[in-house]
């Protein structure tokens, strides 16, 4: 039952996660987002490698999910860069100013 | 660096250069001269599928002879240059320039295998290119390096086949292997063996400035004054007819491309030696001297007397250096005037240039007892006795002797003699030492190098002739001395006779000259204007390739390519403009896409497994 309520759990954390993401402008509530939707494939590994009832796949599971945690901290070090140059000059940091991929 | 160092050290190597060349001048008297040819193989190169070419020097005779004439007259221009350039403020490239020349020179003089040959000789060209060039702010001055570059570049073409037709039919670059093995490849007389020399003497043909490639040489002279002399004398335009001496084993292989050789040479010497007549330039006398000159040397090459031509080449490159270094102290003296009629009465404030450039023109002109006399006398004995066409050669030859005096001599008379034409803002002054000292050796070596070999068969003191031998053979037809008596009789009557028409014309200035002038005018106007060679090739060559070049880059370049390339751009273009819509650069945009995307795939797959797979 619990379990259940777990993964109803990630799965709203990701969709909130990807709202976020489609819907702001702010790009650091833009990362906040993608942290989020991290931390639910997270849960969802820690809960599938539990609910298999294997020492292994336990094992396993708990490793990729810190390869995954530091994954996030590796990224945050280049989003929080990126972020600080689009701070920089001042004008405001709104994802709609940068359109270079407009073709 | 401080440019008198770069002075000093660039002079200092070529002493250097020639001090070494001094000792392996003497390791090898000490060896027989069956042992003094020898190949020494220092590293490999490249290897072309199975043609494998090293670095590979070639120490013997020859090239030894040439190593101590190159470094040695390069020497001297070094210090000469060293006052003569003072002030200029490219000082230091002036001097690292002439140095590379003399490395070029070396390094193609000293090769073992063709391709170390070209290596030189291409770089020999390089060096002329900069130099030729040097005030390069000037555009007749560019524009005469470019043409050095082009119009050689026209015989390095011939001469790059040839190397291909040698490696492609010997499998090697070698010299040894080359002049061993062609004879077996090229057939004596064959159409390979033609086309091979042919193409060789082109090369040579470009290089030496023979006609009609010659065109360069006098424009040339818009370069420095030593730069001029290096060129003349010691380095470049002796390089074709090195080049023709190292292979004579190949040029025997067609005896009618020897004919055509020594033809080319009498007819270039004549030819050029008529132009020299009417030029007004100091250093364009000179210039078509050289020419005719090389002429000669290439006369002598045809008739099979190679060690004749390398006499000359070598008694040559102590004159002629003389000469440009003389008219450069001439024009030192006068702000650099050039206009021999604007000069006049320079033989007392210029004494020293005046005394040594007189030797210069007795060596040139071949007065009795100077080196050009003994040269000049071999070559012109040489022609005499060949067969077949050698009386015509000779006389040729003989022709081109009178011509040398006369021209010769209308300079000096012009330049030093009587009293100076035109006013003179300051009184000249002769040159300073560094530049009289360099003047007075070459002067000294102009008047006795010829020492070296007298007429063979009175005397028997042949030391050059004998040195040369292991290289390029014996080569001297016997003749009766009375015989060679007369022969060179007509030799000196030859320079008598030109000496004596320049005093008889030029002696009062330009008295008789301008009475005379009327009545041959049109003779006087083709000699001035080069009979027209250059407007030929203008109107002949270089317009109609220009012309053919511009309605290509219009036609073909432009409308063709161009214009397929950016119809098809422009079409992409307009085909991707709907697409391009649904990029807008928004990071969300791309986001909700993925998202869209992922969730799609997902619905596929639960639909896959719910209903199809089962």
């Amino acid at each position: 039952m619990t379990i259940g309520l777990l993964h109803l759990l990630a799965f709203w954390m990701f969709a909130s996660g990807v709202a976020g993401v489609v819907l702001r402008r702010n790009p650091l509530a833009v990362f906040m987002s993608i942290e989020l939707m991290m931390n639910a494939a997270n849960l969802l590994i820690v809960l599938a490698s539990g609910g298999a009832g294997m020492e292994s796949a336990a094992t396993q599971g708990l490793s990729a999910v810190f390869i995954l945690i530091a994954l996030g901290a590796a990224e945050v070090a280049v989003g929080l860069a990126v972020m600080m140059a689009m701070f920089r000059d001042g004008k405001g940091a709104s994802l709609d100013r940068v359109t270079t991929l407009r073709g | 660096m401080h440019p008198a160092g770069a002075a000093r050290l660039a002079t200092a190597a070529v002493g250097l250069a020639h001090l070494f060349a001094w000792v392996a001048f003497l390791m090898m008297l000490g060896t027989g001269p069956e042992n003094r040819v020898r190949d020494l193989d220092l590293f490999p190169l490249v290897q072309i599928g199975e043609v494998g070419v090293s670095f590979m020097l070639r120490w013997d005779p020859l090239s030894q002879l040439m190593l101590m004439v190159v470094t040695g007259v390069s020497f001297l221009i070094h210090l000469y240059s060293i006052r003569y350039m003072d002030g200029d403020d490219r000082y230091p490239y002036f001097f690292a320039d002439m140095n590379l020349f003399v490395f070029a020179m070396l390094l193609l003089v000293l090769a073992g295998n063709f391709l170390l040959l070209f290596a030189g000789w291409e770089l020999v060209g390089l060096c002329s290119y900069l130099l030729i060039g040097f005030y390069s702010a000037k555009p007749v001055a560019a524009a005469a390096g470019l043409k050095a570059f082009v119009v050689s570049r026209i015989g390095d073409a011939g001469f790059i086949l040839a190397i291909l037709m040698l490696a492609g039919g010997l499998g090697t670059l070698d010299y040894t292997g080359v002049f061993s093995g062609a004879p077996f490849v090229f057939l004596r007389d064959s159409g390979s063996a033609l086309v091979l020399t042919l193409l060789l003497f082109c090369g040579a043909m470009g290089k030496s400035a023979q006609f009609p490639l010659h065109v360069w040489l006098p424009d040339a002279m818009e370069g420095p004054t030593p730069v001029s002399a290096l060129i003349h004398a010691a380095t470049m335009v002796t390089a074709g007819v090195y080049m023709v001496c190292r292979c004579h084993t190949l040029f025997e292989m067609a005896p009618s491309v020897l004919q055509f050789v020594a033809w080319t040479g009498a007819f270039t010497a004549v030819f050029a030696g008529s132009i020299a007549l009417a030029q007004r330039d100091l250093k364009r006398i000179l210039a078509y001297s050289t020419v005719s000159q090389l002429g000669l040397m290439f006369m002598a090459a045809g008739v099979g007397a190679y060690s004749a031509a390398m006499f000359h080449l070598f008694t040559h490159a102590f004159f002629k250096a003389l000469l440009f270094l003389g008219a450069g102290a001439v024009m030192h003296a006068l702000a650099g005037e050039l206009d021999v009629w604007r000069m006049g009465g320079l033989a007392r404030p210029l004494r020293w240039t005046f005394w040594t450039f007189l030797a210069g023109a007795l060596a040139l002109a071949g007065a009795p007892l100077t080196a050009g006399f003994f040269s000049k006398d071999r070559i012109l004995f040489s022609a005499f006795m060949a067969q077949p066409n050698g009386r015509a050669l000779w006389l040729m030859g003989l022709i081109a002797s009178l011509l040398t005096g006369l021209y010769i001599f209308r300079a000096v008379w012009l330049v030093f003699a009587g009293k100076p034409r035109v006013k003179r803002v300051h009184e000249p002054h002769d040159a300073p030492a560094l530049m009289r000292w360099p003047l007075a050796i070459l002067a000294v070596l102009s008047l006795g190098a010829g020492l070296l070999w007298l007429p063979g068969n009175w005397t028997r003191f042949a030391p050059l002739g004998g040195f040369l031998e292991p290289v390029l053979g014996r080569g001297e037809p016997y003749a009766p001395p009375g015989r060679e008596a007369a022969i060179m009789a007509f030799a000196v009557a030859a320079f008598l006779a030109g000496l004596g028409m320049a005093w008889g014309m030029y002696r009062k200035g330009a008295v008789l000259v301008k009475s005379l002038g009327g009545r041959i005018k049109p003779l006087y106007r083709l000699l001035l204007n080069k009979y027209w060679i250059d407007e030929v090739y203008r109107a002949f060559i270089v317009k109609p390739l220009f012309r053919t070049a511009s309605s290509m880059e219009e036609g073909i370049d432009r409308d063709a390519f161009d214009g397929t390339a950016e119809g098809l751009a422009g079409s992409a273009l307009d085909y991707s403009g709907s697409g391009r819509r649904y990029q807008t650069g928004h990071a969300g945009h791309y986001a909700l896409a993925m998202a869209l995307g992922a969730a799609g795939m997902a619905v596929l797959v639960f639909i896959v497994q719910t209903w199809v797979l089962p």
